[in-house]
């Protein structure tokens, strides 16, 4: 074990762990509004626009992370049309390549999160609010949006730590992210194991966070 | 023994013996994705240069051998923990590797160049043909601030943990921004898509791909040696593995001396890149 390497390579991971979390943060930000969007399609009558989002759903949950950003990342860049597009102005910057396979990717998941928690939903507490005499409208906003939150909170919780570790294949279209920048270490020292433990180490950390919180969130949100 | 724990101790007792069978080959990792070095045909079997000489060599040692696959950037982890016993993949040999592993004396050398995409701004600098980072002269240190100068904002890709990501790294062409890829064939995928203002690779790799793909990619600049480039590729072996690397070092010996390796590597390169 080297332990001095693992000193000096933690301040340069601990750089590249923001990259992680600006990834994360972003693709997660977006992937929120995507699966709200996808899952009251879902919820919708209409049978095109319900299989629509069931569509989308199953494609971006039944293939891996990784082929995904292949896909949006060097499949993309071969197609001679799209270079010539403003597209490409988005497409050229892996950065964005990552983002755009996250985001679509956790809104298939959370959509689904979203729909599932939509539908736990007693038909008796939306009764109970037209019983009253509110409109359709504040029953959505203040009673089935406040209890599916709290329904998704848990399955939620989970999707994030997953897209967390889910970043690491950033690093496989040359982003420089906490793996990339392990990897970078080791293609320098050729000692994998001491790097790797350092990296996993921060990765832990950072789920040990996300998991305290929204266990707070669960707690402060619980119907007790 | 009841026949639950029988059938339990033969499957330990075979993957025992399997396991043993094979102690006695030398084990020899390569990537198989860096044409016309090392590279696998179409039905996965690995071919090239690299391959070929490998086998030649085992002939000359009296060993068996057994060519095994492994990623470029574990190579030389993989090396030391054992997965295999030598390196053949196109690894040049540079100090930098040395501090980790040992090298044979090199059996071929060969030139790395920047490649750009036709009708890049790249084109056209006004280099020499080659400059040689040992000991760079005038013409040599001249042709660095000419390619500082171009490549300045630039982005130039590069395969990770290799000789030509050392030398953008090293700062002699100023800061350029680096992209590291997995693999040779990203690098040639992002340079054709234009992600790349340029890459920089073994000058082999660039031609096979321009001959393979169809895509228009040209050299640009100098051909670069020594220095960050090391001298020449050679077969790494484990530093405790000292009698391995000598029986590398003499079936070497004796394949230069019969003329194999540059009928070989003329055969795969073109020309006879042998050393």
């Amino acid at each position: 074990m080297d332990l001095e390497l693992m000193a000096n390579s933690f301040p340069k991971l601990l750089n590249a762990a923001v990259i992680t979390l600006k990834l994360l943060s972003a693709s997660l930000v977006i992937g929120l509004f995507v699966g709200l969007f996808f899952a009251i399609l879902r919820l919708n009558k209409n049978i095109f626009l319900n299989k629509f989002a069931y569509g989308y759903s199953y494609v971006f949950r039944g293939t891996p992370l990784l082929v995904q950003i292949f896909i949006i990342y060097f499949g993309l860049g071969q197609i001679e049309y799209l270079r010539s597009t403003f597209l490409w102005v988005i497409l050229k910057e892996p950065y964005w390549c990552a983002i755009i396979a996250f985001a679509l990717n956790t809104g298939a998941y959370t959509s689904e999160i979203l729909r599932s928690a939509f539908q736990t939903i007693k038909p008796g507490i939306v009764e109970a609010g037209r019983s009253l005499g509110i409109s359709n409208k504040i029953i959505f906003y203040k009673i089935q949006i406040p209890i599916a939150i709290r329904q998704s909170l848990p399955a939620y919780g989970n999707e994030i730590i997953l897209m967390m570790k889910g970043t690491s294949l950033a690093s496989t279209v040359t982003i420089m992210d906490l793996t990339g920048v392990a990897k970078y270490i080791i293609s320098t020292t050729f000692k994998p194991i001491e790097v790797f433990i350092v990296a996993g180490g921060i990765y832990l950390f950072m789920t040990f966070i996300i998991h305290n919180v929204i266990k707070f969130l669960e707690k402060k949100y619980s119907f007790n | 023994m009841n026949t639950f724990k029988k059938i339990i101790f033969t499957v330990l007792v075979s993957l025992l013996l399997a396991g043993s069978a094979n102690a006695g080959k030398i084990k020899i990792g390569t990537e198989g994705a860096y044409p016309p070095w090392n590279s696998k045909d179409a039905s996965g079997k690995l071919i090239g240069f690299e391959v070929e000489l490998a086998w030649t060599l085992c002939r000359y040692i009296g060993e068996q051998c057994e060519i095994v696959e492994q990623d470029w950037d574990g190579m030389i982890p993989a090396l030391i923990m054992r997965k295999f016993d030598a390196i053949m993949a196109g690894m040049s040999i540079t100090a930098e590797r040395q501090k980790a592993i040992s090298f044979s004396q090199g059996y071929a050398d060969e030139v790395a160049s920047l490649a750009v995409m036709k009708g890049s701004s790249l084109e056209g600098m006004d280099t020499p043909a080659g400059i040689n980072l040992t000991k760079p002269n005038a013409a040599a240190k001249k042709a660095l601030k000419t390619l500082t100068a171009a490549l300045a904002g630039k982005t130039v890709c590069v395969q990770t943990a290799t000789i030509h990501q050392n030398f953008l790294d090293s700062g002699d062409v100023g800061k350029v921004n680096v992209r590291t890829y997995k693999t040779q064939d990203e690098v040639n995928l992002d340079l054709a898509s234009g992600r790349c203002d340029a890459a920089l690779a073994a000058a082999v790799a660039f031609s096979d791909y321009a001959e393979k793909s169809g895509k228009p990619v040209v050299l640009v600049g100098p051909t670069f040696s020594g220095g960050a480039f090391g001298n020449g590729v050679g077969v790494g072996i484990r530093k405790d593995d000292t009698e391995l690397l000598n029986a590398f070092n003499k079936a070497i010996d004796k394949a230069r001396k019969n003329g194999d390796i540059s009928r070989i590597a003329t055969k795969w390169f073109g020309f006879d890149a042998s050393m």
